[in-house]
């Protein structure tokens, strides 16, 4: 449907293919979060890597800045339709941590973990293949609190709900258990280039 | 985070929706009253996505929470604030017309919602815009048998920024349960009970002694910057983290 009196913004040509269907671009780095934001201390910080309740390996904050350390630079998309090219992240990829563990993919879904009670299901082909990292920093510097600080997951190539901010784990999961917004209506994988924004999508 | 009733409806379809009111409310912020050509029921706290489509296919997708109560969900209303380097809420401000049509859909959102069997006393923390979620609830909690008891602690520029200011007057008078503090950012406050500075910790305090107790739910609303100063003053006031859900307005 053609909405009356709207105009298109142009959008440069280096843009183009770049924004998924409904989203539009900002320069900004919007704070979304549904709860107030938590204070993690280095000292109290750590991560741990689970399969269901057993503990495979936890790392301090000292022990996990020894990890091989990979700089990426990639677009991120929220669900509320920002999308923001270019960010540069610095962390440790998933596939390090798993080899790092010296554990290989235990089961096909995981859970991510949050330090404010969030929660929210990645597959773990999604976090495998250099895909995915529990980024540190942000922009060259350590990562602001309001952005996930000290630690965040980073899965660009979804919705960024499941770039869970103050992250404190991850879980293998039998099955594909949905965690807090995907419980809450929201879509169970995040594809943005399929708009899969609600579970009806 | 608290687990909360996870039942709510979320989603729907793309649909039309006319465009059946248009009114000014503050120098920024215009309400828009329209009718979804299906109906759907929603919770205090929900939004709708509104789609807008250029003759070139381009779209434009925005979040807009719904002020208006669920008792009377054949008609939403959206208080839009006009942000001056926006590419929709200018768009709403100075072209839409009554009798418009708008694709919508809705109801999302399934944290910051509030029902009647959620209960009280609430607090609510809304900065400008960040009202309008917060509307829904007081609107609804006012439609409800005993309601319970709400204070609304509200941030804005002046007072001629408050959103709904003569509705919550209104309200307040009706010795319903319920009361709010102005805190004015650019502006002395009018009334006694008012502030003139910014939300902080001694403030909060004031808004919770006006309850009967301890908060069960607090909802914290606007930009990111206000929500964290205000959900820090809440928490500075000893209630539990668990309590408070916030949602920022996040372009």
């Amino acid at each position: 449907m053609i909405t009356r009196g709207f105009t298109s913004r142009r959008q440069a040509s280096n843009e183009a293919g770049r924004i998924p269907p409904g989203q539009h671009l900002v320069e900004g780095f919007p704070v979304l979060s549904a709860s107030p934001t938590p204070h993690v201390a280095i000292e109290e910080w750590s991560f741990e890597l689970k399969d269901g309740s057993m503990p495979l390996r936890k790392w301090t904050w000292s022990e996990f800045n020894e990890l091989p350390q990979t700089k990426v630079t990639r677009d991120i998309h929220c669900v509320t339709t920002w999308s923001k090219l270019d960010t540069p992240w610095e962390g440790v990829l998933v596939d390090d941590i798993l080899a790092a563990a010296k554990v290989g993919v235990r089961t096909p879904f995981l859970l991510a973990h949050s330090y404010d009670g969030y929660s929210t299901n990645i597959a773990a082909a999604d976090l495998e293949g250099n895909k995915a990292m529990v980024a540190l920093r942000y922009e060259g510097r350590p990562l602001e609190r309001d952005h996930g600080g000290p630690a965040r997951l980073l899965v660009p190539h979804l919705y960024f709900w499941k770039s869970a901010k103050w992250i404190k784990g991850l879980q293998f999961t039998q099955h594909d258990e949905p965690g807090f917004w995907e419980t809450r209506g929201y879509h169970i994988r995040g594809n943005p280039w399929q708009e899969q924004r609600y579970s009806n999508d | 985070m608290t687990e909360t009733s996870d039942d709510a409806l979320i989603g729907g379809r793309w649909q039309r929706a006319i465009v059946v009111a248009v009114r000014p409310q503050t120098p920024t912020i215009k309400s828009f009253i329209l009718a979804p050509q299906t109906p759907f029921p929603f919770e205090s706290g929900q939004h709708v996505d509104v789609r807008l489509t250029a003759e070139n296919g381009y779209t434009a997708v925005r979040s807009y929470s719904i002020g208006s109560s669920p008792s009377e969900f054949h008609r939403i209303e959206l208080a839009i604030e006009r942000l001056s380097d926006g590419e929709v809420s200018p768009f709403f401000h100075d072209v839409v017309a009554v009798g418009d049509e708008i694709e919508l859909r809705g109801p999302l959102g399934g944290h910051f919602i509030w029902t009647a069997q959620d209960g009280g006393p609430l607090l609510l923390v809304g900065g400008g815009s960040g009202l309008v979620p917060l509307m829904s609830m007081i609107r609804s909690r006012q439609s409800a048998v005993g309601a319970v008891p709400a204070v609304l602690l509200l941030s804005a520029r002046t007072w001629q920024d408050v959103l709904f200011r003569d509705e919550l007057l209104d309200i307040e008078v009706g010795l319903s349960g319920f009361s709010f503090v102005l805190a004015l950012t650019r502006e002395q406050p009018r009334r006694r009970a008012d502030y003139g500075r910014r939300i902080d910790e001694r403030i909060v305090s004031d808004a919770l002694q006006r309850l009967p107790g301890c908060p069960k739910i607090v909802f914290v609303c606007g930009n990111n910057p206000f929500v964290n100063a205000a959900a820090e003053g809440v928490l500075a006031n000893g209630v539990p983290r668990e309590k408070i859900r916030t949602e920022r307005y996040g372009v």
